[in-house]
């Protein structure tokens, strides 16, 4: 057992209104620079939909990730030591910057400084890149809310897993649904970013399980575009170097939450330590496929077990951190209540970013099979007049989920490799927190009803308790749980402190000694 | 030997290596962020594809064919003395340089016609390219019109080479070589010399040691053991920065 501490994250899907709070505060302190205006280290999608850039998830273009071989070892798909080295000169599955969009701006000294006219002048907008005007034809997130949905929805990779049919049934007007998945880097642990870079720029922090990129080692092989499957590996146009987002470390070091953590309007975020065992890593990563997110949720370490905090503590892991552990909201969802699911976990990176999958889409989906709710529907509105259209009554317990407008099998692509039990596990949970809330407060559920729901889901009133605190009521101190990174004793593998005892003031940059 | 022979074959060898050393460690250390070469491959990736793969191989070889017969002159005349081998060494290193050539204006055109690369196109880098293209053309004249160019560059230049590493520089050899083999040399002095002022640089920091790494890579900010343990001190090494 080789325990180490890592700062996860979970977003509650569930909860995300799309409104790009996140990506704008990010984007103000990181990348509102040349050469970085495209970078979207905080970017929120529109699923179904292609996302950014362009159909990142499909593999068989971008090459991303690890794959299992049949020897039953993990290789990286479009880079490592043989593949990288030899494409070296031309990486062909790297993306190129119409696969994320232009970047632009608007001219807007013209609507000032044109002169005297007929017409009203404009603010043309103009290339980041070379300056010349253009049009603008992409963005990053051009396909917010479902608009053009046959160039992007219907494109989107995760369709794959549908049929024709039910491909068709998700874009009627009437049933149309969708959710937000906002991304940032995973800071996997395995990470295929780090594994590529030939120059070996990239590194994953031991004590906090940050994966950053040294700038200064950074080359501009640019492996690291390919390997990364999420995208989140950026390249740099002007300074020919490599960025990700740096999980705002500065910030975490001195105990605030990320920007985009800290901004979110719908509070959907939660950061926390996970306790992880180092040595099951490789093992973990190349599971059966069907095992992937068991073995996933294997990997993470009881932080109240003695064993576990032993090793944490021979590896220097300090108490603070084993306490935030304990302490962790993240920790709390995905592993104790298990509600959260891994991105893509077929990418076997082993991201540390864990998603509750959203319920709403799932549960707007009650077919009017037998006409009964007909002339409630207003023609116009698509809507009924009596909430038909997000039924929360629970007389069939979980059919709304089966019978999900939002297909399992949809969900189940983005977040289990396929395996809808996985999800609808997660969306029943949720569920049984609903009903038991609604018993306690309304009182319309019989308590009989709501413990068989709590029984079935596996919850207890406690836990359906948290569940709902935590989604509904939680404070900052109770979302982001940031364990003290203890750069004052960093600072002493670097500096000997005592060099500047006994000199005055900041210190001398001379020693004091006079021999002349 | 007059004047300008000792001068270009002397002096300018001497200067460019001097240039050399002095620039890129003055680079490395200076201006260790821009040791590498900015790739365009993000703005542009399809003609791209077709100017760098030729190009890199073919340089690879050619360059590498150049430092044998230098470093293991007797070897490669050896290889020589059956004509056949020696149209195999030929032609490969002919079919190589062409590559280069094709490469390389493949390149120089993509430079000077796309707009987005331009963006990121400095005097150096064309200077270099143009610079770079004479040296391959001239190159390829020599190989075409002074035959068997593998068997004298083992059997004169890389004499001369050697004396200039030994500091009893023997130019008898080249002075009297016909021009466009002197241009050709003089060409390459000319490219060590700049070396550390262009993009070139990327060479001495290829990523061989990838290959001997683990895949993974975890740092720690402190030692993490023995931060735990009260016996040992923190550091070993008294730290120098104060
Ligand atoms: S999400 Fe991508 S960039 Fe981030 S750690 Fe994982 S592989 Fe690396
Ligand atoms: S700020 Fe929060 S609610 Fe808004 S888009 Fe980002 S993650 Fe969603």
């Amino acid at each position: 057992m080789d325990i180490r501490a890592q700062i996860s994250m979970v977003f509650h899907l569930d909860k995300c209104i799309g409104c790009h709070t996140c990506s704008i505060a990010c984007k103000n302190i990181w990348t509102d620079r040349k050469g970085a205006e495209y970078q979207w280290w905080n970017n929120v999608e529109t699923k179904p939909g292609t996302g950014y850039p362009q159909k990142w998830e499909d593999q068989d273009i971008y090459k991303g990730g690890w794959y299992k071989d049949t020897d039953g070892r993990i290789h990286l798909k479009g880079a490592g030591k043989k593949k990288g080295l030899l494409n070296i000169f031309h990486n062909p599955s790297m993306p190129t910057v119409d696969d994320y969009y232009e970047p632009f701006t608007y001219n807007y000294l013209n609507l000032v400084e044109a002169p005297a006219g007929d017409d009203q002048p404009t603010a043309r907008p103009v290339s980041l890149i070379t300056g010349e005007p253009m049009d603008v034809k992409m963005g990053p997130n051009w396909d917010d809310d479902l608009s053009g949905t046959p160039d992007y929805a219907r494109n989107d990779p995760n369709m794959a897993a549908l049929s024709a049919a039910e491909r068709d049934a998700m874009f009627q007007l009437e049933r149309m649904a969708f959710f937000y998945l906002p991304r940032i880097c995973n800071h996997c642990l395995n990470p295929g970013c780090v594994a590529s870079c030939p120059s070996g720029a990239i590194y994953k922090r031991g004590e906090d399980g940050i994966v950053l990129i040294n700038q200064k080692v950074c080359r501009a092989w640019r492996m690291c575009v390919t390997a990364c499957p999420y995208k989140k590996s950026y390249y740099n146009w002007h300074t020919g170097k490599s960025e990700k987002c740096i999980l705002c470390f500065p910030r975490m070091e001195a105990g605030y939450a990320p920007a985009c953590m800290h901004s979110c309007v719908g509070r959907i975020r939660y950061i926390g330590v996970l306790l992880y065992d180092a040595d099951k890593i490789e093992a973990t990563a190349s599971a059966d496929e069907k095992d992937l997110v068991g073995k996933h949720l294997e990997i993470l370490m009881d932080p109240f077990d003695d064993r576990v905090i032993r090793s944490a503590k021979a590896n220097g892991v300090p108490d603070s951190t084993i306490k935030a552990a304990q302490n962790s909201p993240t920790y709390k969802f995905i592993k104790e209540w298990g509600m959260a699911l891994p991105l893509h976990p077929e990418f076997r990176t082993l991201p540390m970013l864990w998603y509750v999958p959203p319920l709403l889409p799932v549960m707007a989906s009650v077919k009017d099979t037998d006409g009964a709710q007909k002339d409630k529907l207003n023609p116009i509105a698509k809507t009924w007049s009596d909430n038909w259209l997000y039924d929360t009554s629970t007389e069939e317990l979980w059919g709304t989920v089966e019978q999900a407008r939002m297909p399992l099998k949809y969900l189940a692509s983005l977040f289990s490799a396929g395996d809808t039990t996985l999800v609808s596990d997660r969306l029943k949970r949720l569920m049984a927190v609903r009903i038991y809330r609604r018993w306690k407060t309304v009182g319309d559920v019989s308590e009989e009803k709501m413990s068989r729901v709590l029984k079935e889901t596996g919850l207890t009133q406690e836990a359906a308790e948290g569940i709902f605190y935590l989604t509904a009521l939680a404070k900052f101190n109770d979302r982001f749980v940031i364990p003290p990174a203890h750069r004052e004793q960093a600072m002493e593998m670097i500096e000997f402190t005592g060099d500047v005892k006994g000199n005055t003031g900041f210190g001398f940059r001379e020693a004091p000694s006079r021999g002349m | 030997m007059n004047l300008s022979n000792i001068f270009l074959f002397v002096g300018l060898p001497y200067a460019a290596l001097l240039l050399f050393v002095v620039g890129t460690t003055q680079r490395y250390r200076n201006k260790g962020f821009k040791v590498s070469s900015l790739s365009s491959q993000f703005l542009e990736g399809k003609s791209l594809f077709w100017g760098t793969v030729p190009f890199h191989f073919g340089i690879l070889v050619v360059a590498g064919g150049h430092l044998t017969a230098f470093l293991i002159p007797r070897a490669v005349l050896a290889w020589n003395g059956d004509p056949l081998r020696l149209m195999i060494l030929q032609i490969t290193a002919f079919s190589f340089g062409l590559s280069t050539l094709v490469g390389l204006i493949a390149l120089l055109a993509r430079r000077l016609t796309n707009t987005r690369v331009k963006m990121v196109t400095t005097r150096m880098d064309l200077f270099l390219e143009v610079l770079l293209l004479a040296q391959v053309v001239l190159g390829l004249w020599v190989a075409l019109g002074y035959r068997w160019g593998s068997s004298w560059f083992a059997a004169d230049l890389s004499p001369y080479l050697w004396s200039l590493f030994k500091a009893d520089p023997n130019i008898t050899a080249v002075a009297a070589m016909p021009l466009p083999i002197q241009l050709h040399i003089i060409g390459a002095f000319l490219i060590v010399a700049i070396f550390p002022f262009t993009r070139l640089v990327h060479l001495l920091v290829a990523p061989l040691h990838y290959l001997n790494r683990p895949y993974q890579r975890v740092m720690w900010n402190w030692d993490r053991r023995a931060i735990r343990d009260p016996a040992t001190p923190w550091s070993k090494t008294r730290p120098k920065n104060n």
